[in-house]
């Protein structure tokens, strides 16, 4: 017993020595990630504090969306985000995508195309509220946020399958 | 040096200069019809010869395109690399640019391009290539350039993504990531952690030297053999997590129609792929004996052959493919062939490790519901020779 105790202590250090971790970089703080963390999941993990309703949505639309994507979500220079006969067979936010938190999160992250990350938090929801409401997904007035955002079902949901392809034939 | 020591190597120069200088009146003296003058002398940057000009195609500010046809052998010159974002070029000051590795870690951390830089480092060369390659084409006025220009070769450097995460220790759970780009739209796609800890690297260098800005400078992910999208530029953030973020760009962005109306969603590798990169349009050619060159790959391993039709398909015959032959690289197929002046159509395709072969037009048509081109398309490319050896591209079918 003695024996291998000697024997235990010796071989420790060895032991916890992890020659795969290297001590380089530094500790994130909770500060540090709380300035970049922007994600939001499609279960709601990551929506932020805040609130937006339709009628703000529109306001917020016309000043800082309307000249690439039209006055009425439709028809202007850049992609179509509201589903109208006139554009039926186009991807937009309610023929096309799948989850309601996705349009948050863009938004958030890349929207207005020359100035991302110039709106505030309720200005997104609002906006996000806005262009549900244009496709007929939601009611004039819903308000949005962090708990209902994500409950919202979207009609594209059913449309998007997992990649089946695994190399050789047939085409897929 | 100090000043004082100055004086002494302009000196040193001067008398290197008067040596040359006699030697050059020596040489006129005996073959003054051969007399040459010493050219400029080394200088810290070299150009390209001024008589050659090589440029990538830029198209709406938002995409470049390599020039294919006027490349050759495998890695592409790192400033003719295509490009591709979705809010411009950021300007990231390497002292101050991190990537935060945070979510279900043990311990959250980051990283300086200068920590990234003291890790074990890892060099592999593959391509990269957009899944939008072949959707911009000039009808039969297509060059090798426009058709399929958005795919490059680089040798990288870096450290393995699997390595960074073992510093921060992946909680069990953990099977995706979010990796996201510090450029204005802050671009982000979630990656398997199965690929995270495969064969995935942050890169911080290309052909040797820092990556340029335009290839995400001062580093990248890159995940060899998928497609470019995922291999997110000035890389800046990874999220590990327990499921997919589903962002803009794996949803309504780069997902693919099927036969049967659903959408085919995280259509990460990219299938094989060849092009003949010579005789294409624009060149007009005599006839005689004509190399036939090109470049094929594959994101799901090596390429095994290339198949090349001399005659619109009718018969193939095998390329010799020019090795070493690498796992997810642009590899180059060459094929002896004398044009006997008769207007004929050529065409390439690639197999890879697989068993795929790359298909026509309208095979991927027929399984993608639609009569037009979209993410994901990599058919069979015909260059049509006219009897005046003038070249236009055809889509083969």
């Amino acid at each position: 017993m003695r024996l291998f105790t000697c024997l235990l202590v010796l071989a420790m250090p060895i032991l916890a020595e992890d020659t795969s971790r290297y001590d380089l970089g530094h500790e994130a703080t909770s500060e540090d990630i709380a300035n970049i963390d922007i994600d939001v999941m499609p279960d709601g993990r990551g929506l932020p504090p805040g609130e937006g309703t339709v009628t703000n949505g529109e306001a917020v639309y016309q000043q800082q969306c309307a000249a690439c994507h039209g006055v009425s979500g439709e028809g202007g220079p850049n992609d179509a985000l509201v589903s109208t006969p006139a554009n039926a067979g186009k991807k937009t936010i309610g023929s096309h995508w799948p989850y309601a938190t996705t349009v948050f999160d863009y938004i958030r992250r890349s929207m207005p195309y020359d100035r991302p990350g110039s709106l505030s938090d309720n200005d997104v929801y609002a906006l996000t509220s806005y262009l549900l409401y244009r496709n007929q997904l939601i009611a004039r007035d819903v308000t949005l946020d962090a708990d209902s955002l994500h409950r919202i079902e979207m009609p594209a949901r059913a449309l998007f399958v997992p990649d089946d392809r695994k190399g050789g034939m047939p085409i897929k | 040096m100090t000043d004082s020591k100055k004086p002494d190597l302009k000196r040193r120069n001067l008398m290197v200069g008067a040596a040359i200088g006699t030697g050059a009146l020596l040489s006129m003296n005996s073959v003054q019809a051969n007399e040459r003058r010493p050219g400029p002398g080394s200088s810290a940057v070299g150009t390209r010869a001024d008589t050659e000009s090589v440029e990538r195609l830029p198209f709406g500010g938002v995409v470049s395109f390599t020039p294919l046809h006027e490349l050759h052998g495998t890695i592409t010159p790192s400033d003719l690399h295509f490009e591709r974002h979705h809010g411009g070029i950021p300007r990231l000051d390497p002292t101050q640019h991190e990537l935060v590795i945070h979510g279900m870690v043990a311990q959250p951390l980051k990283f300086t391009l200068g920590d990234l830089k003291r890790f074990p480092s890892v060099t592999r060369t593959c391509f990269i290539e957009c899944s939008g390659n072949y959707v911009t084409r000039f009808g039969n006025q297509s060059t090798p350039q426009i058709t399929c220009g958005l795919t490059s070769q680089s040798e990288w450097t870096g450290v393995p993504l699997a390595t960074l995460l073992h510093q921060a220790g992946v909680k069990d759970k953990a099977t995706w990531l979010l990796a996201e780009g510090g450029d204005a739209p802050l671009l982000s796609r979630s990656i398997p952690m199965a690929k995270a800890l495969d064969d995935a690297l942050v890169v911080y260098a290309q052909n040797g030297e820092a990556i340029r800005p335009e290839q995400g400078y001062p580093f990248r992910l890159l995940l060899p053999g998928w497609e470019g999208n995922t291999s997110v530029k000035w890389l800046r953030r990874i999220a590990v997590s327990d499921a997919p973020f589903m962002t803009r760009e794996e949803t309504s962005k780069y997902t693919d129609k099927l036969a049967d109306g659903n959408y085919r969603q995280f259509s990460f590798t990219m299938d094989a792929r060849s092009i003949i990169t010579y005789p294409t349009y624009p060149a007009t050619i005599e006839p005689g004996m004509h190399e036939i060159r090109g470049l094929a790959w594959s994101g799901r391993g090596r390429i095994i052959a290339v198949e090349v039709s001399t005659n619109g398909g009718q018969s193939w015959q095998k390329a010799t493919l020019q090795g070493p032959v690498l796992d997810k690289a642009h590899t180059r197929f060459n094929l002896p062939w004398r044009w006997n002046g008769k207007a004929t159509e050529i065409q390439s395709r690639a197999i890879d490790e697989t068993g795929y072969v790359q298909p026509t037009l309208k095979q991927l048509q027929a399984v993608r519901a639609t009569t037009s081109t979209n993410y994901h398309f990599n058919p069979i490319v015909g260059w049509h020779i006219k009897a005046d050896g003038s070249i236009e591209m055809t889509e083969t079918g």
